[in-house]
């Protein structure tokens, strides 16, 4: 049997028997996962099947209750129960509300991680303000406060600012949320883009199917009742393959009781 | 379950050259060659060595050199609007050579031949005095315009409310006749008895030189029912409820309650505020009885332990200087005070644009006007007292 690249790759995020949960309520059991570097990962499945909760465990918000998370390396988080600095270079993350500072402008928001990581002068950081705005389409609405822009425009904004650092990998929670199709679309154009342009590993949380097969180079499903991982691998030939009930109805677009 | 490959990430060279940029003059061309990583660990380190590229002279062109490059992101891209900066400051053409399929990459991405010289992120310039003064002048005229309607609308929902009793949401009420009322007895009762105590304590001083001890119950009793205990309990009530008050209506206004409730056909202010001024307006007024109260057993106590008065007589002196007219007198004023301070809280609530951080200016904006209206209009009072 031949060996695939991906085999030969070291992962730069490992999720290794990971258990998670708030309260008395365990949400995930014991999953395990890695993603490559350069690659569009996605996080998907149904409503409250524990999706943004294992991306705030692998980004280091919450603390496992057993497992462990890596990311290129390191330990999330570190024995000393933070994220190092060096880690949240590493890593981007658009927040399903964008999480832009609202009493401050797109550019000061998009500055922030740069003023706080990087030495340069004022003159530079204004220029790579306006690259990363450029990038995502939003070049001229420097000054404007997140407030005064659509839905669309602000993700595109908080996707700018978690691309400020060049990190490695792209967290990106529900970017296409609550947005029309063609806006979505536009995101997706753009994820696309940059992870070909800059090799940026994205990892993506959804249930947006059309973003699901447009993005997804390997995809993660994950399930409420089973508390972690129902299938794995690339989401055209799971929608063709999978004769796992849930995954068919996922993909397949069809009613599933509620009740389970 | 098994995972099929990833694709390659975008391939650089992995020989890593020390970076930095190389200049040499060939004929009249500048050239300047990008030496290894031109990224975000060495732009930092690079960027003010750019400005030597330029020493070299003369030359008539430039032409920049990408064949050295190992590795180049948009941090990359500021190098190359600096050396930009300095072409154009000196009139000379700039080109690129042997620019990598990864470079074309970033460059598009990153929209580099569209950019203009000057980054368009500089703060507009403020406008002139007499702009702002304008600017100023047509913002107070239009919130006063703001503020009287919201005032008439209150006014207008109130009669409705009592003409249609039914109308008022009568849990909701209740509710904050709690928060507003009961919840702030101790504190109003601590403040009261305090100042009552401190009123008593400097009285004394003064009086004690003329043997007039017994009048320390006079002047504690009428400056407190008349005086301080409304005031003191309406600007308490100010920074606690009326606060409180603006800072929930704006937040539900943020988060679109106020539109759902538009939309299902309620009137936000009939929903939201009048339970909030009904419930002020009846307690507030018990609030000053009670802060009037306890400033007199601050001020009895001090009689009692230090100015040599039984209680009886203390009590009889207060008894003998107050008038029901005073007692009914600051009630009234505090009802007043009770409108104000639910009024601007909730217009100010439902004034609220914007963020997170509109819902602190709200709050703070209402405990700063309410408590300007409630010196004003005990102004007023004061002067219509004296025609009494």
């Amino acid at each position: 049997m031949s060996v695939s690249p991906m085999q030969k790759t070291t992962p730069i995020i490992q999720v290794d028997r990971l258990s998670a949960g708030y309260g008395d309520t365990l949400i995930l059991d014991g999953v395990s996962f890695s993603v490559f570097p350069g690659e569009i990962f996605i996080i998907l499945g149904g409503s409250g099947c524990g999706k943004s909760t294992l991306l705030r465990h692998i980004i280091g918000l919450e603390i496992p209750r057993h497992g462990t998370i890596h990311i290129d390396g390191e330990p999330i988080p570190s024995e000393d129960g933070t994220v190092s600095s060096a880690v949240l270079q590493k890593i981007g993350v658009l927040f399903q509300s964008s999480g832009l500072i609202g009493s401050m402008t797109l550019a000061e928001n998009v500055a922030l991680p740069i003023r706080q990581y990087l030495h340069l002068q004022e003159r530079s950081i204004r220029d790579m303000v306006s690259l990363k705005l450029r990038m995502v389409d939003l070049e001229g609405y420097e000054h404007h406060l997140p407030s005064q822009l659509s839905g669309g425009m602000k993700k595109r904004a908080g996707l700018a600012r978690a691309l400020a650092l060049n990190p490695k990998i792209l967290f990106l929670d529900e970017p296409s949320a609550g947005l029309d199709p063609i806006t979505s679309a536009g995101i997706d154009r753009l994820i696309l883009r940059i992870n070909e342009s800059m090799g940026t590993t994205m990892v993506i949380v959804t249930h947006e199917l059309e973003s699901i097969m447009t993005l997804a180079q390997r995809v993660i499903m994950l399930d409420k009742a089973a508390r972690g991982i129902i299938a794995e691998g690339d989401p055209h030939r799971l929608k063709i393959e999978s004769e796992h009930p849930i995954v068919r109805q996922f993909f397949h677009r069809q009613a599933g009781s509620e009740t389970r | 379950m098994e995972a099929s490959p990833p694709p390659a990430p975008p391939s650089f060279r992995s020989s890593e050259p020390p970076p930095g940029l190389i200049t040499v003059l060939d004929g009249t061309t500048l050239r300047i060659r990008l030496h290894g990583r031109i990224d975000r660990a060495t732009c930092s380190d690079i960027l003010p060595r750019v400005s030597a590229c330029f020493r070299v002279t003369p030359f008539e062109t430039i032409e920049i050199d990408f064949s050295e490059t190992t590795r180049f992101d948009d941090y990359g891209v500021l190098v190359l609007l600096e050396i930009r900066r300095y072409a154009h400051r000196l009139g000379k053409p700039l080109s690129f050579v042997h620019v990598a399929e990864e470079v074309s990459k970033i460059l598009e991405l990153t929209g580099f031949d569209r950019m203009i010289e000057r980054s368009g992120i500089d703060k507009p310039s403020p406008p002139n005095v007499l702009v702002r003064l304008g600017a100023f002048v047509i913002e107070c005229f239009q919130n006063a315009g703001t503020v009287v309607s919201f005032l008439g609308n209150l006014m207008l929902l109130f009669l409705y409310v009592l003409r249609h009793p039914a109308s008022l949401r009568y849990d909701d009420t209740v509710l904050y006749m709690r928060t507003t009322g009961v919840d702030a007895l101790p504190i109003v009762g601590l403040i009261s008895f305090l100042l009552g105590l401190i009123m008593a304590f400097m009285s004394s001083l003064q009086l004690a030189q003329f043997g007039a001890n017994v009048f320390v119950a006079s002047l504690v009793a009428l400056a407190m029912v008349s005086e301080l205990g409304p005031i003191m309990t309406a600007i308490v009530i100010a920074g606690r409820s009326g606060s409180a008050y603006a800072a929930e209506i704006a937040n539900m206004g943020i988060s679109e309650e106020i539109d759902a409730l538009k939309t299902m056909g309620f009137d936000p202010v009939l929903f939201l505020g009048i339970p909030r001024m009904v419930a002020a307006m009846l307690m507030i007024p018990i609030l000053t009885l009670f802060s009037d109260i306890f400033a007199i057993a601050g001020g009895l106590l001090v009689g009692v332990t230090m100015l040599d008065l039984t209680p009886v007589t203390y009590m009889s002196q207060t008894l003998k200087s107050l008038r029901l007219f005073d007692v009914v007198w600051g009630m009234l004023k505090s009802g007043v005070f009770a409108f104000l301070i639910s009024w601007i809280g909730c217009l100010r609530g439902f004034q609220a644009r914007g963020g997170a951080s509109a819902v602190g200016h709200a709050a703070t904006s209402s405990v700063v006007t309410s408590i300007f209206l409630i010196i004003l209009f005990d102004s007023i009072f004061a002067v219509v007292r004296s025609y009494l």
